[in-house]
C-alpha cells in the first residue's frame, strides 16, 4: 500500500467522554420509578436522567422560559465551554449578552436529548438492570420520545408554558413537535432549517453513516464499551460523509477550492493532498473525541422515523389545527438537507390551520450549517420575532 | 352595478396621512377594528403596520425575497408566496378581510384570484392602478406609446404589470362573478379620495388608481 493514511486516532481519551456520559458537568434530573419515560417503541424507561444547561433567571410569572433544542451531534453546552473539547458553546452566535437570546431577558434552557451522550440517558450510559453499558439494548427512541422527556424537565424546573421553543435541524424537529404534541404549553416557535419528516435522501445519508459505524470491526455489534474500544474510524467516517451535506458546492469552493494541503505538488498516493480531504479528516477525528457511536446510531434513527404528518393521518395541516402558538420558520438558500421546499410545506400548512407564522428564506451559500454560523440576516429574523412575541406575550427587557 | 349605488367613504385627507400612504390609510380606515387580516403582496410591510396601530391581527404574503425579510425583521407575521399559487393553501373564512393593494395588475390569473380572495376572506380590499385615467389615454392616443407613469414607470418589456384593466374593466369582473360592492373609492393623482359622488365615467376619467371593499354576492 502506498501512502495509505487512516483516519488519526482520537487526542482525547476515551475517559473524558465516557465520564461525561454518566457524571455530565452540568444540572442533571433524575427520573425514577415514579416517573418512567414512556417511549413510542411501547417501553417505559426507567430510571432515566436529563442533563441540562440552564442561563438566566425564571422571571417572578415564569412567562420568560426559552427552550433551545440541539441539532443531532449538539448537546446542552450552547453558551459556554465545552467540557470535553474545550471550545466555546455551539450556538454562542444567538445565545449570550447582546445577542437575540439574552440571558439578562430570558430563562435559557438546553437539555441533551433523550438517547445522547453527555449526561441524558442513552445506549452509551449505565444500564441499571445489569450494571454494563446499554450498547445496542437500550430502546430505540424517537422526536416525540425526546420532547417527552423535555417536557418532563421543564415540569421538574416549574415552567408551564414556554415563552419560545427554538432549535434548527434536529433541533427543528424538536421545536415542530413541541407545538404538535402541546400546542398550548408553546407561546412562540422559531424552527431553524428542518422539516415536518426526514426525506429519503436524508435516510439514505444516515443509513451510509450507520453502515460506516457497524462496518468498523471495532463496533462489536454495538458492544464495543465492553471491551474498552471505541469504533472511531467507522465513525469518523460517519461524520465525513455527514458533514460534506452540512455544507454547499459553493461553501467548499469558496474555502478549499482545488488548493493543495502544505504541497505543492500532488504525491500520487491517497494522502491528504487536497485541503478539503484534510479538512475533513479532521472533521471526523475530532468528532470522535466527543460523541459515541451508538449514540450516533441511536439520534440519526430518531430522525429518520419523524414524520409528523405520518402522526395525523397523513395531513400535515391536521397537526396544527386550531394552534394559536406564533411560528418563525426559517431557511437558507443553499441548504440540500432541508431545503426551503420542505420548509414551504411546513407554512401551507400552517397557513392551512390559520397560525401566525413568518416564513422567511435567507440567501447564503453556506449550506445546511449556515444556522450555527454568524449569519446577521439571521439574527435580525430572529431578534425581531423574539421581541415582536415578547411585547405580544407582555414581556419587558432592559433593551425595550 | 354602477358606482353611483355605492356610497364613497368620508375619508381621510392628504394631511392627514402621515408618514402613511394616502391609499393605505384609506384601505385601514376600512377594515373593521380587532379583525384579522391577510395583506397579500404586502411589500415591505408599511400597511401591515399600520393596520397593527389599530388592533388588527395582521399576516402578510409577499413574492420578493427582500420583502419578506424586512417584513419579518419588523416583527410581523409575513411568508414568501404568490397570489396566483399560495392562496389556494389558505381554508375558506380564513379571514376577516384579505386585502390585494397595488397587487392584482401583476398575478397572472386575476379572476381566479379575485375568487380566491373571497373565499378565504369574508371581505375583501383591492385596489390597482386605473388604465382608464386621462393621463394613460392621453398617452395612447397623442404619444402613441404605452403609457408610464410616476407610479408605473416600466416600461412594456420589463413590467411586472400584465394585467392593466380600468375601474370600468374591474366592476364589470366583479358583476360577472358575482362579487358585491359595498364601498368604492377612486383617488387623483395625489392619492386623494376623489370626494364627489359622480357618474362612474367620471371616476374612470380622472381616477388615478380605485380601491374597493368587496364581498361575497348571492349565491356565493
Amino acid at each position: 500500500m502506498v501512502g495509505v493514511k487512516s483516519v488519526p486516532s482520537p487526542a482525547i481519551s476515551a475517559d473524558d467522554r465516557s465520564h461525561e456520559v454518566d457524571h455530565p458537568s452540568s444540572e442533571v434530573a433524575q427520573f425514577g420509578a415514579d416517573q418512567p419515560l414512556r417511549l413510542d417503541c411501547g417501553i417505559d424507561l426507567t430510571p432515566f436522567q436529563i442533563a441540562y444547561k440552564t442561563y438566566g433567571e425564571l422571571n417572578a410569572d415564569r412567562s420568560n422560559a426559552v427552550l433551545i433544542c440541539h441539532a443531532l451531534t449538539g448537546d446542552q453546552h450552547v453558551a459556554n465551554v465545552h467540557p470535553v473539547t474545550g471550545k466555546p458553546g455551539w450556538w454562542e452566535t444567538l445565545v449570550g449578552p447582546g445577542r437575540p437570546l439574552d440571558p439578562s431577558r430570558y430563562f435559557i434552557i438546553c437539555s441533551n436529548v433523550i438517547g445522547g451522550c453527555m449526561g441524558s440517558t442513552g445506549p452509551a450510559s449505565i444500564n441499571p438492570a445489569t450494571g454494563k453499558v446499554w450498547g445496542l439494548d437500550f430502546p430505540v427512541i424517537t422526536i416525540p420520545d425526546m420532547v417527552r422527556a423535555q417536557a418532563m424537565l421543564i415540569d421538574r424546573l416549574g415552567v408551564d408554558t414556554l415563552f419560545a421553543v427554538v432549535g434548527g435541524s434536529m433541533g427543528g424537529m424538536q421545536v415542530l413537535q413541541w407545538t404538535a404534541a402541546y400546542p398550548k404549553r408553546v407561546y412562540s416557535a422559531l424552527a431553524i432549517a428542518c422539516s415536518t419528516r426526514h426525506s429519503a435522501q436524508n435516510i439514505a445519508f444516515h443509513e451510509l453513516g450507520r453502515q460506516a459505524v457497524m462496518a468498523d470491526p471495532d463496533w462489536h455489534n454495538g458492544a464495543y464499551a465492553d471491551q474498552g474500544i471505541h469504533p472511531h474510524r467507522g465513525l469518523a467516517v460517519a461524520r465525513m460523509a455527514a458533514h460534506i451535506t452540512y455544507l454547499s458546492d459553493a461553501a467548499l469552493h469558496r474555502k478549499f477550492g482545488r488548493r493543495m494541503q502544505d504541497r505543492e505538488l500532488p504525491t500520487f498516493s491517497f494522502d491528504a493532498d487536497f485541503q478539503v480531504e484534510s479538512y475533513l479528516r479532521y472533521q471526523g477525528s475530532s468528532f470522535v473525541e466527543r460523541f459515541d457511536a451508538n449514540s450516533y446510531l441511536y439520534l440519526t434513527r430518531a430522525m429518520d422515523y419523524f414524520d409528523i404528518a405520518g402522526d395525523h393521518g397523513g395531513v400535515l395541516a391536521k397537526a396544527f389545527a386550531g394552534i394559536e402558538t406564533r411560528f418563525c420558520v426559517v431557511s437558507f438558500t443553499s441548504d440540500w438537507l432541508f431545503p426551503t421546499s420542505e420548509s414551504r410545506a411546513l407554512v401551507h400548512a400552517l397557513n392551512a390551520s390559520s397560525a401566525r407564522v413568518s416564513f422567511a428564506e435567507i440567501e447564503t451559500d453556506r449550506g445546511h450549517d449556515a444556522f450555527l454560523l454568524d449569519v446577521p440576516e439571521f439574527f435580525d429574523i430572529s431578534r425581531a420575532f423574539l421581541q415582536s412575541a415578547g411585547k405580544a406575550r407582555g414581556l419587558t427587557g432592559k433593551n425595550d | 352595478m354602477s358606482v353611483q349605488e355605492v356610497l364613497p367613504l368620508n375619508g381621510l385627507t392628504a394631511e392627514q396621512s402621515g408618514p402613511f400612504r394616502a391609499d393605505h390609510l384609506l384601505v385601514a380606515e376600512m377594515v373593521k377594528p380587532g379583525s384579522k387580516v391577510l395583506d397579500v403582496g404586502c411589500g415591505d410591510g408599511d400597511l401591515l403596520q399600520l393596520l397593527e396601530t389599530r388592533g388588527i391581527d395582521g399576516r402578510g404574503i409577499e413574492l420578493s425575497r427582500e420583502g419578506v425579510n424586512r417584513c419579518v425583521a419588523k416583527g410581523l407575521a409575513v411568508v414568501q408566496g404568490d397570489a396566483d399559487t399560495d392562496l389556494v393553501n389558505y381554508p375558506d373564512d380564513a379571514f376577516d378581510y384579505v386585502i390585494l393593494s397595488q397587487t392584482l395588475q401583476a398575478t397572472r390569473q386575476p379572476k381566479v384570484v379575485l375568487e380566491n380572495l373571497l373565499r378565504i376572506g369574508r371581505r375583501a380590499i383591492v385596489s390597482f392602478p386605473n388604465f382608464g385615467f386621462w393621463r394613460m389615454r392621453l398617452q395612447l392616443l397623442v404619444g402613441g406609446h404605452m403609457p408610464r407613469t410616476e407610479n408605473l414607470p416600466a416600461s412594456w418589456y420589463d413590467t411586472a404589470n400584465i394585467h392593466f384593466c380600468t375601474i370600468k374593466d374591474f366592476i364589470e369582473l366583479c358583476d360577472a362573478i358575482g362579487v358585491k360592492m359595498e364601498r368604492a373609492e377612486a383617488l387623483d393623482l395625489y392619492g386623494r379620495p376623489l370626494r364627489l359622488r359622480l357618474p362612474w365615467w367620471v371616476w374612470n376619467l380622472f381616477g388615478e388608481q380605485g380601491v374597493f371593499l368587496l364581498s361575497r354576492g348571492q349565491g356565493k
